[in-house]
Order: C-alpha cells, then structure tokens, then sequence
C-alpha cells in the first residue's frame, strides 16, 4: 500500500489536545496502514477475481463462436461477427433493450418514488406502523415460484382473479400490448418494498435534533422534510437512485418465471440468459449481448462517478 | 436417395456411412419386436468389421463389477424418484455386492446445467434424452461408449439401437421409456356429442367447426412456455412435406425460407381460427384443463398430457388419434415419440458396475417399475410387461408400433440454441401475426445460416 | 419526489406547531387520512399474498375444475405433502450453511471497504467505489462459465472441499455470493458513512484511537440502521438464490431450500397449490428474519452528542 500518501495539508487541527499530537485525520501509524491495507485488500481482491475477472473472460468470449465445451482454444476467433449479429440478424434485441428503458422510467417515476413516500410516512411515530411496514416488505421476502403463482392468479386469462373481477377477456400475459405492463406492475410491488426498506435505514440516520430544531422555528412537517431532512438525506437518495438503475438494468426473474422473457417481455438479461445458460450454449453471442449490457451500465457509472467526484471537491 | 420407409430407416441415416450402410440392410427387415431379435447377430458381426473399436462379439465385462455406482437423476418429483429409487433397490438386490448412489438433481436445474454437469463431477451414469441432445454430447467426448452393452441386449428393437447410436456409430444411450405425441380428446366428449375421429385435414376442419357449433373451442392450445407449438409444426411439417425431409429439415439441410417451410406455415395458419385463441397467455396445463372441463374437443400434444387428468375413470376417457393426413402422397404414418434413458459418462470411476447398470436399466424388470410409476409412458423394452398397462399404455404401445417414422421433438431433433432462440420466439410471432410468413421465415433463415455455420 | 406531498401531509401544512391548540383539529383529520391512505395501501399489498396462501390450502384437483375463483377444495393435504416429499429438513440446513456465513462475511467485507472509502481521502477512492458500484451492474449470466471454469480449475485440499476442486464446495458458492453482493452493501454504507460527522473522528484520533478501534468501536454500531436493513436484504437474497447453487454444486443433497421446490414440480406436469404450500414454508425463515431485525432499523439513533 505504498501509495496510501497521507493527504494531511489541508487539515488543520483544531484544539490540540493534551497526550497525543493530533496529526490530521488521514494520518496512519504503521499497524493502522496494515490494518487498512487488509480492510481494502481483501474484498477488493474477492470483488476483482469473482466479478471483474470474469467480466473480462465474457468480453473475450463474446468475440468467438465457442459452444462451452471443452478448451476455449478450440473455438474460432470471429471479430465482430456477434456482435454485427446481435444488432441486425437477432429479432428481440431491439425490442428488449426498448423494454428495459421503459423498465427504467416506470421504476423511476413509480415504484421508487412511492417507496421513498411510504418510507416517509412510517418513519412517523404511528401505530402499527411495524404491521404496515411487514405488509409492503412482504414482496420482496416470497420466493420466485410463489411470486409467479400469485401474478398467474391475478393474470390468469382464463382463471385469473382481475378478468374474473372486471369480467375483461383481455389476455394479459399473452397480448402484446398489456404484458409489458402486467409485468411492471407486479415488479413494482416487489420494488416498492426494497426501497422503503432501504429509505427507512436512511431516515433513522438524520440526526433526530434537527428534526426538533424545525419544530422550534415552526416549521410545518412538509416544509421540515423538504428544506431540512430531504437535503440531508442526499447520500441515501443517491442511493435508492442508482439501485433502480441497477435493478432496472438488471431486471430478470420477474419476467422469467412469466415466460422466460419471450413474446413482448423481451430483456437484455433474458437474452443473455436464453444464449448461455442452458442446452442451446452460444456462449460468444451470448456474451456480445452480455458485453452490449456492461457497456450500457458503464454509461450510468460513469455518471454517478462524475457526480461524486463533483461532490469531493 | 428414396424417402425412408421407417423409422429405422430414418435413423440409420443418421449414422455415418461407415456403420450406417451395414446397419440399414438389416435394420430393413423391421423395427419391431421379434424381428430384431433375428438381426442381432448379423449386427454383431457387422460391427465386428466396421471401424468402430468394439471387438466382434463383444459383451461387457460386469460379471465381476462391484462397489458402488453413482447415478445422475432428473427425477425429482415425489412418485418418479419413488420409482428410481425402487429400481435402484432392486438392482442392488439383484446384484449383491453392488449398490447404486442416486444423485437426486431437479429436473429443471439438471437440463439447464447439464453442459456444466458433464464437464465437472458427473455421476458415472445419468438421465438424459435421445435424439440431437444425445448425438452432441457423445460427439463433444462427454458420454462413455456403451456398444459392449447394447452388444449384449436382446430385447430392444433396432430402431431403438439405431436412436442410442452416435455420430461415429457407437452406442451411448440406454433407452428406458418413451411417449407419442397425438391429438388427445375425450371419448366420452366425442361419443355424446357423436363427433368421429377425423382422418383427413377436411374432416378436421369439418369437425371443428361442427364443435364451434357445439360451443366448443375445437383444438386447446397453450404456448406460454413457447415450446408446446413445436409440437404442431413438427406434426404439420411431416404431414405437408413428408418425414424425410422434416428430419432434413431439422438438422440444417433445407432452406427455412423456402416454399416447403412457408406451405407448413399456411397450412397451420388455416388450422389457427380453430385453435384455442390467446394462446401465447395460457400454460400447457391450463390448455389441458380446458380439455378436461370438456370445453375444448381436441388437443395436440404428448401423451404426459394425462397427467392432467385424475388417475381411473377420468384417465380412462382419455383417447388419441393420429395427427389427420393433409397429402395422400405421404399418408399419416408419420409421429413423434420422445425417448428417454440413460447415459455413461465420459469417465466414470466404477465402469464396470456402470454398465451394469445400464444394462438393467434398458432392461424389462427396471421399466416394468417405471411404467408403472407414470402412466403416460411406456417401456422400450420388448420383454417388458405389457399385461399391467392402463388402456392409453396399451394405445401408445400400439400406436408407436404402428407407426412408420418415429421422430423426436422438435428439441431434440435439432440444434437446442437453434430451437430456443430462434424457433420459440418466431412460432410464437407467427401466433400472433399468422399473415407475415414471408418476413418470419426470411428471419428464421438467416438466423440458422449464422448458427448452423458456427 | 412531487408524490411526497400527497394528502394526509398536505393537511397538516401551513399549520404553525407553535399554535398547539388550533392545530390539532387538522393534525388529527391529517392522521386520518394517513392511516386510511396506508390500510388501503397496505391492504392492496397483501391481497395477492393472502390470495395465494389460501390457494396453497386447496386441493388441485377442486381447482383445477372449478377454477381459482370459487369456494371448496380446502385442505392442509398440500402443506402435509409438500413437507414430506420436498425434503425442507435437510435442505433449510444447507441454505443456513451457505447463508448464514455468507450475509456475515459480506457486511464485514462492505463495511471495511465503506469504512476506508467514507473516512480516508485517498487518490484511489474514487476507483475503487466504481469497481465495486460497477460489479453490481454486471448480469451474473454473464459471468458464469468463466466463473464455473475458473473453480473447476482452482484446486483446494481435501479437508476444505470434498471434490478437490471450489466446484461443488459450499466455500465456493458462499464466495460467489460475497463478491457479488458485496458491492451493493458497499455502496450503501459508505454513502451512510460519509454522513457519519467528523468531528466524532477528530477527537476519536485526538484521543488516540486506531483505525481498528475508529471501525469497530465508532462507526460500526453508528451503523445499526444500515447494517439491518443490509442484512435483512441480503439474508433475503442469499437465501432465496438459486442460481449459482445449481450451477456450482453438483450434488442434489447439497442444493438450498429454494431447489427443494422444483422438487415439487414435474418434468411437464406441475400442482401450482403444491409448490404455493411449499413456497410459504419457504419464505417463513425470512419474514422471521424480517421480524428480528426490523427494530434495528426502524428505532432512530440518538446521535445526541454529535449535532450535524
């Protein structure tokens, strides 16, 4: 960890204290510069070989015809040919990676916010609100087999709660023009829970004095969550934001316990998923659809990045 | 070359020359029964002249195998896996000194990691399916050799050899049950409202619209899981333009985009107004219910379609038919029967106890537990005990036995990745814009020409 | 965040709280509303929960000719047979064995990562919370045959893993799911941590405290809320994936609880109720789960002494 420089200019101590000399927060004895070297060493390394590693291999991949049997070396180098294949010679790549953008703004402009709101409004002092909180969480606990029995219990064309209901005949896993929305529906009600889960931690950590000290001024409550708490809560809307942009990106089981992301429910992740993981193994196009997923998910890190970096100075 | 005239015929071309010229003059004599009997020898001495390593007259060397035997196994729902197990204890019983190790695996998870599953730790022998899915893994080195068992075996026809055989002419695949694809309707159905079995593509359609009438939907359908309407291309296909070239077809031989593929496509689209509509929402299951709430007359599928329907009486109602004859140039001879078995893999630690146990497995007492256990299928074996069958065992037997030209599945016979990335996704646009053909097979086309070339 | 100001806080605004005494009549028509607005809510949640579980206890064969939507068919058949034949015993072990170490190994992991990230101000910072955000985006599809590949080939001792290889190992599996898991949990806690004053840590190093002290003593129980929340999340997750399970074990009596269910499905034929019953036996270890942890996180810290 040699290159762990000890950035100490610009912190000037405030009261010296008596017994040790304060040299700045970024100062490190020998023992602490172990201790953090093992602190970053050790996931990082986990995180390179088991992700990053890997990563790398795909992106190799995705440039050979290689089947997933036997040595690598066997297959064929083949250039772009994948990927030349998966923009004009592979039907659902377009209308998937149209899905997952609308996937992004439905999260976006529905599921999260609703979460954050239900988040704010148990983070009140109410009764039950622990019976409340069980009630939105519960999606997010069910297995994949059972959240796929509920939908088609709902959706059901023939069988399905919400045609018998309105008495309806639309098909709603089947047409085109509803499944879509069938689908995002039923991953809304899944979202909504993780993020109030995740706003709830957030909004016990602001510091409870400021709440108080509103209260004082005579702040209503909108106002103090608008002018005081929301703006102190800005790492963990970061947060939530950039989670449904990783949950949108990544949107999978839902639509594949459906009908595994075929017939209007088309996703990069599906893709991917129908190319590699199974019998069929076309592992190279496979991963040059995997490779186009990375490529669009490093668009939206890099901006995150340019945000904090912002932010840092 | 002359369009084959049985399955036999069909599935030794399937073998490479070397073997396949030796294996087709006597597979002639017939699939069936006793007549594979007379033509075990003449093929012992045949593979004894081929390229192939077996030795003339070889049987495999398990007379003094002991230990334990590990076994892969996608049985894992309850009566199945109750039905392995009672096998595999009767096979220890049978064999004193060997005892078999079953490695339960869901059969979802087990097809899905299968190409993993071989390339790590397999079990030394496994479950898996013949056709393409079968010749591949053989080919890529991943299943062991099992002539010196089949060397020895009796009581499966030729066709059956024919269909465990690779690509270099060995054999690698031990049949154990099978099941036909029919159209399936309700006696009772039928003989209340008087409706007869239709025959030909007219009577089907004169039929149908007589249970329209009726206030029937006249063919239940179900391709949410998009792998159901295989089944009816593959039926269509072999009826339009025959058996030879749907087998041709299949394994990347013909133009997708020709005319052949595009008259399947119009022929079903005729078919469609009597299918089941919204299809592409409803399961297999709930296309079988409506089958079975009498409100749908006829349904095309495989025979495990009976598992939809309570054992006894409601079982025993069950019947099927032959998909009806469009050409009479090619006749209705033509059907689909999956076959499940068992597998070597490449390197397996007890070889010896392994084959052993293949050769029971393809043997008459394990398929009797077998059969018994599920219903909808029935044995390959021909000394297997037929006495016990319920009445649809009995009509599969027959109706395999009667048939010509045994293909696959749609799954099985071709390209898996060509199947589902390709195929699932364009019957499924063809479902629901049955007008586009010419862009559809245009599609299809060049998509195989990319993945058949790699 | 417009839907943040929906109705029942609507009716409290522009109501000075100074004003005890004229405010309470609209505070309490404020409270009203916002216990309706979250029943209805909270009742349109778990409606189609509570749907299924009552599917769970009726027979397949009732519903299947009547339909879902009719009354009859109840039985506890479904709970008492998918109990018998999907083997929960055995497998809820190995999911413990595979979850329990794996959510601890991740929060510890994160929290390190976060730690160093929030409170030093290194030139790599910044790289190094993208290789750790980033990790999260990439589909784990993707990854697997270089990762299956990459174990088969690792070799370990006989006494760590049974096939001499990570492939097939619990240690394999519980490190896939840390890497993968970890960025997620890292993101969160050092976005928290940065929250976290600075002034706790300048007199903490005034006083003499090491790094090791500064994490354990301070930082870690400020982060009570977070870590339940992660915890409760990830314990989740790793319990319900199945994924990598199938993939890097090859031995059906290795598989987690969640594989227990396909057990219950047939090569074609499935009963829905069946796998319903057992998908709520499935989902009780978590919702207890849920239970434990959610005081942690929903009680406030009283970070009292450390005004922001």
């Amino acid at each position: 960890m040699a290159t762990v420089t000890a950035d100490t200019a610009h912190q000037t101590p405030k009261t010296p204290r008596k017994r040790s000399r304060y040299k700045g927060l970024n100062h490190l004895s020998g023992v602490d510069r172990i201790v953090v070297s093992l602190m970053v060493g050790v996931p990082t390394f986990l995180v390179v070989a088991l992700v990053w590693f890997p990563a790398v291999g795909s992106v190799l991949l995705s440039f050979t015809n290689w089947n997933g049997i036997g040595s690598p070396s066997r297959a064929k180098w083949l250039g772009l040919t994948n990927y030349q294949n998966v923009v004009t010679n592979y039907p659902p790549f377009w209308p998937a990676l149209q899905h997952n953008l609308i996937w992004l703004v439905v999260m976006f402009v529905i599921a999260t916010p609703l979460g954050m709101l239900l988040a704010v409004l148990l983070d009140q002092e109410l009764k039950g609100g622990r019976i409340y909180q069980t009630a939105f969480y519960l999606p997010v606990v069910l297995s994949l087999a059972l959240i796929g029995f509920i939908w088609q219990l709902m959706y059901s064309k023939d069988q399905g709660l919400i045609n018998a209901v309105t008495g309806s005949t639309i098909d709603w896993y089947g047409d085109q023009s509803y499944n879509l929305g069938a689908a995002l529906v039923a991953t809304s009600w899944r979202q909504v829970g993780y993020v109030m889960l995740l706003y709830l931690a957030g909004l016990k950590g602001v510091d409870p004095t400021l709440r108080e000290a509103a209260k004082v001024d005579g702040a209503s409550e909108t106002t103090t969550f608008f002018r005081v708490i929301f703006p102190v809560m800005r790492p963990i809307n970061v947060i939530v934001l950039v989670v449904t942009v990783i949950e949108s990106l990544r949107a999978f089981d839902l639509v594949w316990v459906i009908n595994k992301g075929r017939n209007g429910l088309e996703l990069i992740s599906t893709l991917v998923t129908q190319n590699i993981v199974g019998e069929a193994s076309r592992i190279g196009f496979g991963s040059a659809l995997a490779t186009f997923m990375l490529l669009i998910s490093s668009a939206f890190i890099v901006v995150y990045l340019r945000i904090i970096m912002r932010e840092e100075r | 070359m002359s369009r084959p005239s049985t399955e036999a015929e069909y599935l030794a071309r399937l073998v490479p020359a070397s073997t396949a010229a030796l294996s087709r003059r006597n597979l002639l004599r017939g699939a069936v029964g006793a007549t594979s009997m007379l033509a075990i020898p003449s093929l012992l001495a045949a593979c004894g002249g081929s390229s192939s390593t077996t030795s003339p007259g070889a049987t495999a060397n398990t007379s003094g195998a002991t230990g334990t035997v590990t076994l892969g196994s996608n049985q894992s729902d309850a009566v199945p896996k109750a039905a392995v197990q009672s096998v595999m204890d009767a096979f220890g019983k049978a064999n004193s000194g060997l005892s078999v190790k079953i490695n339960t695996i869901d059969h979802n998870s087990f097809q899905e990691n299968i190409n993993n599953y071989l390339q790590g730790t397999p079990d030394d022998v496994f479950s898996w399916f013949s056709g393409y899915r079968m010749r591949f893994f053989a080919s890529q080195g991943l299943a062991g050799d099992i002539s010196d068992v089949w060397a020895a075996k009796t009581d499966m026809t030729d066709a059956l050899k024919i269909a465990s055989t690779g690509d270099d002419g060995k054999q690698y695949f031990m049949p154990s049950t099978y099941y036909p694809w029919g159209v399936f309707y309700r006696k009772s159905v039928f003989s209340s409202k008087g409706y007869t079995v239709p025959k030909t593509m007219d009577e089907l359609v004169t039929l149908s619209k007589q249970m329209q009438k009726d206030g029937l939907s006249p063919i239940a359908f179900g391709d949410k899981d998009g792998w159901p309407a295989m089944g009816t291309f593959d039926q269509i296909n072999m009826r339009v333009n025959g058996f030879d070239y749907h087998v041709s077809l299949m394994a990347g031989k013909e133009d997708w985009s020709g005319d052949k593929v595009k008259k399947v496509f119009d022929t079903w689209r005729g078919l469609l107004p009597y299918h089941q509509s919204d299809s592409l929402g409803r399961t297999w299951q709930e296309a079988a219910q409506s089958l079975q709430q009498k409100k749908s007359g006829m349904y095309v599928l495989g025979a495990f379609v009976a598992q939809q329907f309570t054992k006894g009486a409601e079982q025993d109602d069950l019947d099927f038919f032959t998909f009806p004859e469009i050409d009479s140039n090619i006749g209705a001879d033509a059907i689909e029967a999956p076959i499940d078995g068992y597998m070597l893999s490449a390197s397996p630690k007890n070889e010896a106890g392994a084959k052993k146990l293949l050769g029971y497995l393809g043997g008459a007492d394990a398929q009797n537990l077998a059969v018994k256990a599920d219903p909808s299928v029935i044995a390959t074996s021909g000394a297997a005990d037929t006495g016990a069958y319920t009445a649809l065992q009995k009509k599969s037997a027959e109706f395999v036995k009667s048939a010509k030209n045994i293909a696959q599945f749609m799954d099985r016979d071709t390209r898996p990745d060509f199947a589902s990335t390709v195929m699932i996704p364009a019957i499924q646009s063809f479902i629901k814009a049955p007008t586009e053909i010419d862009s559809l097979v245009a599609g299809i086309q060049k998509q195989k020409l990319s993945i058949f070339s790699s | 965040m417009t839907t943040a100001t929906s109705a029942p806080v609507d009716a409290a605004r522009e109501r000075p709280t100074r004003v005890v005494a004229k405010a309470a009549r609209p505070r309490r028509v404020g409270r009203v509303l916002l216990y309706t607005f979250l029943t209805v809510m909270a009742l349109i949640w778990l409606f189609p929960v509570v749907f299924a579980v009552i599917s769970s206890f009726r027979s397949y064969a009732y519903t299947a000719q009547n339909g879902y939507i009719s009354f009859g068919g109840f039985t506890f058949s479904n709970y008492v047979n998918a109990w018998q034949q999907a083997n929960f015993g055995h497998t809820l072990i190995n999911s413990l064995i595979i979850t329990v170490p794996a959510v601890v190994l991740t929060l510890f992991l994160s929290s390190c990562i976060a730690f160093v990230v929030a409170r030093f101000t290194f030139k790599f910072n910044l790289a190094l919370l993208g290789l750790f955000t980033a990790a999260n985006l990439l589909p784990p599809q993707a990854l697997l045959i270089p990762v299956f590949r990459m174990f088969k080939a690792i070799t370990v001792p006989l006494w760590f893993s049974d096939s001499g290889t990570l492939l097939n190992s619990y240690w394999g599996l519980i490190a896939v799911n840390v890497a993968f898991q970890t960025g997620f949990c890292a993101f969160v806690l050092s976005n928290y941590m940065k929250a976290l004053p600075r002034e706790l840590y300048e007199s903490a190093v005034i006083d003499g405290a090491g790094v090791l002290r500064q994490f354990f003593q301070l930082t870690l129980p400020l982060c009570r809320p977070p870590l339940a929340a992660l915890a409760t999340l990830e314990v989740t997750w790793i319990y319900n994936e199945f994924f990598w399970a199938t993939v890097l074990l090859s031995q059906g009596d290795k598989y987690p609880i969640t594989s227990s269910l396909n057990n219950l499905r047939g090569q074609f034929f499935t009963d829905n109720n069946l796998v319903a019953a057992g998908s709520v036996v499935v989902a009780l270890p978590t919702l207890i789960v849920f239970f434990v942890l959610q005081k942690q996180f929903v009680s406030g810290l009283t970070l009292g002494a450390t005004k922001g």
